[in-house]
C-alpha cells in the first residue's frame, strides 16, 4: 500500500507527542531541581552551625541568628531594606495598577504595543546599564540639591519594579470580562462606581500578586542600589556584599536564611490569598 | 435618585417605547468605515415584545447597543417615551440589558447581583431587600440566592442575569441573543418563561436574535433586518405569511421563488399569471406594482401534490423525497428547470406513495402566492 511508505512523524503507537515519555526526561527533571535547590541546603544547614566555618559544622546553634539581630548594622539594613521594599513596592503597584488599567481596559489604540514595551523596559535593559544611567542621574541631582536620603533609592526600586507589578495585574484583567464594567454602566453605576465595585475588586488578586512580587524583587536588589545608594545606606543584600569582602561568617547565611524566609512566606500567602479570592 | 424621577409621566395606551428616527451607526473612518445602521427608523411600542431578526452582521445589536448606550448614534436621534436619549450615557438611562454571556459579577452572590442596580439607584435598603426577594421568587431562584454566580447552571445564571435587568423596572429591557448559549429543551422552558415575564411584569422587552423560531414565536412584532436596514416590521403572522421581500421570505420559513407575469394590480392584491400559465389571485406588498413579470413566494406547505395534473396549478417531476418526521418534503422540478418544494404532513392513514420520476401536478391553497418587492 502506498501508506506504508509514508514517512511517519507520529510515534507508532499513536499516542501524541509527550515530553515526558521521551528517554532522560525524569533523569534531566531530577538535575534541574537538584540545581535549583541543593545549594540552599549548606546555606540554610551552616546559618545553625556554632562554630565560625562554612566548612566545618560543629553543632546546631542560634548563635548566629543572635549575632545578627544584635548587630546594629544588621538592624539599620534590615530596617532599611522594608521601609524599601514596603514603599517601592506600594508605588510601583499603584503605578503599575493605572498603566494596566490603561493597556486593557480602553479600546485598542495606535502605539499600545509599544506602550506595552516601554512599560517592561527594565525587564529588558541590562539591569548595570540602569545602574549607571541611574548614578549618573542621581548624582547631578545630589550635587545641586545636596539631598542624599532615601528618595532615591525609593525612586529607583519603584521603577525597576513597575513591571513584576504590572505584568500580573494585567493579566488578571486580560482574563476579565469587558461587559463587566458595560453591565455595571447599564446597571446605574457611573464609571468611578464602576471601578470601585466591580473592576477593583476583581482585579485586587492581581494587584495584590504584583506588590508581592515587587516586594520581593526590591527586598533582593543588589546592583541598582549598590550604584544609587549614598554612604552609609546599606540595605540587607549590600551589606552581606560588603562582608564579603572582609571575613565570612555564617551571619551572612543566618541573614540569607531569614530572607529566604520572607520569600518562601510571601510567596505562600500569595498563592492561598489568590487560590481563595479565585 | 434623579434618574427615576424624570421619567415619571403619563403613559397612555399604545405609546412609543422607543422611536429611532434615521439612525446610523458607522464604524471607522474613510475607506474603511462600515456602516453598521443605515438610517434605521424604528418604533417600539410600550409593552410589547418586539424582536430585532437577522443574520450576524446585520446591525441588530448594533441598535441594541445604541438603545443602551453603549454606542452613540453617528447620526439620527432615539427617543424613550418622547425623550432624546440618544447622547445619555447609558447609567443615566432607565433601560437594561441581558448580556449574550449574561456579564453576571463573579464576585457576588446571586442576590448581590440582583441588588446592585438598585443600589446604584441609591434605594432604601428595605425597598432593595424587597424587590430582590420579588425577583427571586419572579425567576424561581430563592433558594439559590446566597450562591456564587459561578456555582449555578447556565439557564440559572440567565435566570439571575434577568433578575438583576429587571430589579431595577426598567422602561425597557434590551434582550441580547440570550438563549443561545442554552441548549435546546432549556432554551424552549426559556423561551416561554421570557414570554410569562413580560406578561407580568409589563416591561417593554426589546430582543435581538437570529433564529427565525424564536422570534416567530415569542414575539408581538417583529422587525427583519440585513445590511444595517430593516426590511420589514410587522406580526409573526404578517412577516412569515406575507414577506415583502425576498431576503425576508428566505430567511424565516423554507420559501420557492418563482417568477410570475402581473396582469392586473388593484390595492392589496394583484392577478398573475404562473409560469405554466395558471391564473393565480396574489397578495402585495406595500410599494408600486406595475403589470409585468414579478418575483412570487410560495411556501411549500401551501402546496399540494395531486396525480391529477389537468386541472392543477403547475405540475413538475418528483425528484427526491426527504422524510423529516412530522412532515415529508417532496422536491420537484417543473417543466422550466426551476426546483420546487411541497411539503406535506405525514399521516397513519390515506398517505399517498409516490415514488421519484412521477410526474405529479402542484396544486396551490388559495391566498398562498404572495408577490415580493424586488
Amino acid at each position: 500500500m502506498a501508506e506504508a511508505n509514508l514517512p511517519t512523524s507520529r510515534p507508532p503507537s499513536g499516542r501524541p507527542f509527550s515530553i515526558r515519555s521521551q528517554p532522560g526526561f525524569a533523569t534531566l527533571a531530577i538535575l534541574c531541581f537538584v540545581l535549583l535547590y541543593a545549594p540552599l541546603l549548606p546555606l540554610v544547614v551552616y546559618s545553625f552551625n556554632a562554630g565560625d566555618s562554612l566548612a566545618y559544622f560543629e553543632g546546631l546553634s542560634w548563635r548566629w541568628y543572635v549575632s545578627a539581630w544584635d548587630n546594629k548594622l544588621v538592624q539599620d539594613a534590615a530596617i532599611r531594606s522594608l521601609i524599601l521594599a514596603a514603599s517601592a513596592s506600594l508605588f510601583a503597584t499603584i503605578l503599575a495598577t493605572m498603566a494596566a488599567l490603561g493597556t486593557t481596559r480602553t479600546r485598542s489604540y495606535r502605539g499600545q504595543t509599544l506602550i506595552y514595551a516601554l512599560i517592561n523596559q527594565p525587564l529588558m535593559v541590562p539591569e548595570i546599564v540602569t545602574a549607571v544611567a541611574l548614578l549618573i542621574m542621581f548624582a547631578a541631582i545630589k550635587a545641586a540639591t545636596n539631598y542624599h536620603g532615601l528618595a532615591y533609592l525609593i525612586i529607583a526600586h519603584t521603577a525597576f519594579c513597575i513591571p513584576f507589578a504590572y505584568l500580573p495585574i494585567r493579566a488578571r484583567l486580560e482574563g476579565m470580562d469587558l461587559s463587566l464594567e458595560t453591565a455595571a454602566a447599564d446597571l446605574y453605576a457611573t464609571p468611578w462606581q464602576a471601578f470601585r465595585r466591580v473592576t477593583l475588586p476583581l482585579m485586587w488578586p492581581g494587584i495584590l500578586a504584583g506588590a508581592m512580587l515587587a516586594f520581593v524583587i526590591s527586598l533582593d536588589d543588589v546592583v541598582i542600589t549598590e550604584f544609587v545608594k549614598s554612604s552609609g545606606q546599606d540595605t540587607l543584600p549590600t551589606y552581606m556584599l560588603g562582608q564579603l569582602r572582609r571575613v565570612i561568617t555564617p551571619e551572612v547565611n543566618a541573614i540569607s536564611s531569614v530572607l529566604l524566609a520572607i520569600s518562601v512566606v510571601v510567596v505562600t500567602i500569595f498563592f492561598f490569598l489568590n487560590r481563595k479570592m479565585r | 435618585m434623579g434618574v427615576e424621577g424624570c421619567w415619571i409621566m403619563a403613559v397612555r395606551e399604545e405609546a412609543t417605547a422607543i422611536d429611532g428616527h434615521n439612525v446610523s451607526k458607522i464604524f471607522g473612518t474613510g475607506a474603511n468605515s462600515v456602516a453598521a445602521l443605515d438610517d434605521v427608523s424604528v418604533s417600539i411600542r410600550q409593552n410589547e415584545f418586539f424582536t430585532l431578526l437577522g443574520p450576524s452582521g446585520c446591525g441588530k445589536t448594533t441598535l441594541l447597543r445604541l438603545i443602551a448606550g453603549f454606542d452613540t448614534p453617528t447620526a439620527g436621534t432615539i427617543l424613550l417615551e418622547g425623550n432624546d436619549i440618544s447622547l445619555l450615557p447609558p447609567y443615566s438611562r432607565p433601560v437594561n440589558t441581558v448580556f449574550q454571556s449574561y456579564a453576571l459579577f463573579p464576585h457576588m452572590t446571586v442576590a448581590g447581583n440582583i441588588a446592585f442596580g438598585l443600589e446604584m439607584l441609591g434605594k432604601p435598603k428595605p425597598e432593595i431587600d424587597d424587590t430582590v426577594e420579588r425577583m427571586l421568587q419572579l425567576v424561581q431562584m430563592e433558594h439559590l440566592k446566597s450562591r456564587r454566580t459561578s456555582e449555578i447552571s447556565g439557564g440559572q445564571q440567565q435566570r439571575v442575569a434577568l433578575a438583576r435587568a429587571l430589579a431595577p423596572h426598567p422602561r425597557v429591557l434590551l434582550l441580547d441573543e440570550p438563549l443561545s448559549a442554552l441548549d435546546y429543551k432549556l432554551r424552549k422552558e426559556m423561551q416561554i418563561e421570557l414570554k410569562r415575564l413580560q406578561n407580568e411584569t409589563g416591561i417593554t422587552f426589546v430582543f435581538v436574535t437570529h433564529d427565525q423560531e424564536e422570534a416567530l414565536t415569542m414575539s408581538d412584532r417583529i422587525a427583519v433586518m440585513e445590511h444595517g436596514k430593516i426590511l420589514q416590521v410587522g406580526s409573526p403572522r404578517e412577516i412569515y405569511d406575507h414577506p415583502a421581500e425576498r431576503f425576508v421570505a428566505d430567511f424565516i420559513g423554507d420559501s420557492n421563488f418563482l417568477t410570475a407575469d402581473l396582469t392586473s394590480v388593484s390595492g392589496s392584491s394583484a392577478q398573475l399569471k404562473l409560469p405554466s400559465g395558471k391564473a393565480m389571485t396574489a397578495s402585495l406588498p406595500d410599494g408600486a406594482f406595475s403589470k409585468g413579470p414579478a418575483t412570487i413566494v410560495i411556501r411549500p406547505e401551501h402546496a399540494r401534490l395531486t396525480r391529477k395534473k389537468s386541472g392543477a396549478a403547475m405540475s413538475g417531476t418528483l425528484e427526491n423525497i426527504v422524510y423529516i418526521g412530522t412532515d415529508t418534503q417532496y422536491h420537484l422540478k417543473l417543466p422550466e428547470g426551476t426546483a420546487f418544494v411541497v411539503r406535506s404532513q405525514n399521516r397513519r392513514d390515506a398517505q399517498e406513495d409516490y415514488t421519484i420520476g412521477d410526474e405529479l401536478g402542484i396544486e396551490i391553497s388559495a391566498n398562498a402566492v404572495q408577490v415580493l418587492r424586488d
